[in-house]
């Protein structure tokens, strides 16, 4: 890019550039999804081909889905990922609307106490944590994940909404005051409403780790009725290490709904990581 | 931080409410904090206070002071694998430092130029595998440098390098770091989304002045684009740190708890995986596993407050 090449030179070394780290971040991915769909042979003999009309088979994914149970294991994950969802965004709005909105002693301190939470990984407390869910009878159950997870999601939330919420005009909560509008009132019918943009980033940044977290599935609920598809593909793999075939169909499976939910949301989860960003 | 805002005097106290009660108030943030209480900063602290104690061969717990610290320090039965975790663990952080951050920031310089093309399919692409979870990335890198497969072993050779290739996952000097880069390729499109939107945030006036007077976009990013993106630097390599020291399911997935071969991939992550849930023949022991957990947590402690006291105080000068 110096000064005394020609731009349009320097434009095509930078794609260049852009390209290869693009081909180098996208290739491993998009070998396992080629390969999942040939047969054994061809996994071996041509890793590198697409699946062609000698090479396609689906003798992976029909292992997969008789050995294991991965529709469960796929219900499982979305039953814990919307359920802590549902509460991260709206335990997190309402306390973080009494953050920004009533003036009470000890507000300060309370929003650096739930803000602490950012920082620091619930998983240092995980022997306390399989204590405490072991003693409540549990241990096995989605929900103790479900809780974990909101304990863990509540802190980014409520510190990302209440810098949003902070932005609303008074006029708004006054004038509803002065019709005598209920504060709880308030809350729902104007302010939720408000937020929507920044419930959604919220949304994001709970949801990803949640879906891929191994650590407390693998604690908390490793049954087989509870097991999460992050756990399920992890047992799976273990256990077929041998089976190619089922292997890379069992990661196929795993990566596919991502890849597809990544196509719809990728701009608004990009403009939430980078507005989220500028925010931090 | 939140705290620091100026808190609003909601104008409802003055309309006739005064005196009353303000329950609303609690049952809008009760939910949350006793969630956040409960599950969360009680188990934090309740580790910490079992870090304190030890356990009998009958499972009976007893108050112990620090022993279960000068276990892990000096006792070669913990200390060695103890001390090889830590090890493992800073240079875990220093590859992300010198390989993840770097080659994410000259990607961003690169995204931010103006006026190029599909920057936003490239940072989408570029983005995907930081989605994914950690647990299939493993497994992905695992099968591709997999001697079995050769595939790495092939495609090094279509280069003319073939013979470079080793079982690198397989050998105890490069397995550490084979798996640190996986890490990196994963996690490279957090910094690089971070840094990139922190380039876009600078004023077209501040570079232009400088392109009028003949600078080129090297120069433009080296004299003030970077000194103007130190905040968000410091912000990664905190979160980098966080995440390094915190980091658990990739070594898990690629190399099994035990962390082979010879435990030189351990981290302090499958470290206290292992103390605290035992592994083949070692019995768990929650005690011993609390004490691991209050060591990584004084340690990510240590490196927040850092980052919150120097880099935060030191960067308030530089800003706008």
């Amino acid at each position: 890019m110096a000064a005394n090449r020609s731009p349009r030179a320097s434009t095509a070394i930078v794609h260049a550039v852009l390209l290869v780290y693009t081909v180098i971040a996208l290739f491993p991915i998009v070998l396992v999804l080629f390969n999942a769909f040939k047969s054994r042979k061809a996994i071996f003999s041509q890793p590198l081909s697409p699946p062609g009309p000698d090479t396609f088979s689906l003798i992976g994914f029909d292992t997969v889905l008789t050995r294991s149970d991965f529709g469960l294991y796929f219900g499982n994950s979305l039953t814990v990922t919307l359920a802590t969802l549902f509460l991260v965004v709206f335990l997190g709005a309402m306390a973080a609307w009494a953050l920004s909105e009533y003036s009470f002693k000890g507000n300060a301190v309370l929003a650096l106490y739930l803000a602490v939470g950012i920082m620091i990984p619930i998983r240092l407390g995980t022997v306390s944590i399989l204590r405490l869910i072991v003693s409540l009878d549990l241990i096995n159950t989605l929900a103790a994940l479900i809780l974990v997870y909101t304990a863990m999601g509540l802190p980014l939330s409520i510190f990302i909404l209440s810098e949003f919420m902070r932005q609303i005009p008074k006029e708004l909560k006054d004038s509803a005051r002065c019709d005598g509008v209920g504060e709880y009132r308030i809350f729902y019918r104007i302010i939720l409403p408000l937020v929507r943009p920044a419930l959604a980033t919220v949304a994001v940044f709970t949801m990803v780790p949640i879906w891929n977290d191994l650590w407390f599935p693998l604690i908390l609920a490793p049954g087989d009725g509870t097991r999460t598809i992050t756990l399920g593909v992890q047992q799976f793999v273990g256990q077929y290490v041998t089976d190619w075939n089922a292997v890379l169909a069992s990661l196929t499976l795993a990566i596919i709904p991502v890849l597809v939910l990544y196509a719809f949301f990728s701009r608004q989860l990009i403009a939430g990581l980078t507005q989220g960003a500028v925010k931090g | 931080m939140a705290s620091t805002q100026a808190v609003v005097i909601p104008r409802s106290q003055i309309a006739g409410r005064r005196g009353r009660f303000p329950w609303h108030i609690i049952v809008f943030l009760a939910p949350a904090t006793l969630i956040y209480t409960v599950f969360m900063v009680y188990p934090l602290l309740d580790s910490l206070r079992l870090s304190l104690f030890t356990r009998d061969e009958a499972g009976v717990e007893s108050f112990a002071g620090l022993a279960n610290y000068a276990a892990l320090f000096f006792d070669p039965q913990w200390s060695d694998r103890f001390w090889n975790a830590l090890g493992n663990n800073v240079l875990f952080f220093a590859v992300h430092m010198l390989v993840q951050n770097p080659i994410a920031i000259g990607l961003a310089a690169l995204l931010a130029l103006p006026n190029l093309r599909f920057t936003n399919t490239y940072r989408t692409l570029m983005f995907t595998p930081t989605l994914l979870s950690v647990v299939i990335i493993g497994f992905i890198w695992k099968l591709i440098l997999s001697p079995t497969w050769g595939v790495a072993k092939s495609m090094l050779g279509t280069v003319g390098l073939g013979s470079l290739f080793a079982p690198w996952l397989g050998q105890e000097h490069s397995a550490l770091i084979t798996l640190a880069l996986v890490s990196v390729w994963q996690w490279v499109g957090m910094p690089l989304l971070l840094t990139y939107a922190a380039l876009l945030n600078i004023p077209d006036s501040l570079t232009e002045a400088a392109r009028v007077d003949g600078a080129g976009q090297m120069t433009i990013f080296w004299r003030i684009k970077l000194p103007l993106i130190w905040p968000t630097i410091g912000m990664v390599t905190i979160l980098t740190f966080v995440g390094n020291f915190n980091a658990f399911d990739l070594i898990y997935v690629a190399q099994g708890a035990l962390a082979g071969p010879n435990f030189a991939t351990d981290i302090l992550g499958t470290f206290f995986y292992r103390t605290f849930f035992g592994f083949q023949l070692q019995l768990g022991d929650p005690t011993m596993g609390a004490a691991v957990a209050t060591i990584m947590f004084l340690i990510i402690l240590a490196g927040v407050m850092t980052y919150f006291y120097l880099v935060q105080r030191r960067l308030q000068r530089y800003e706008l």
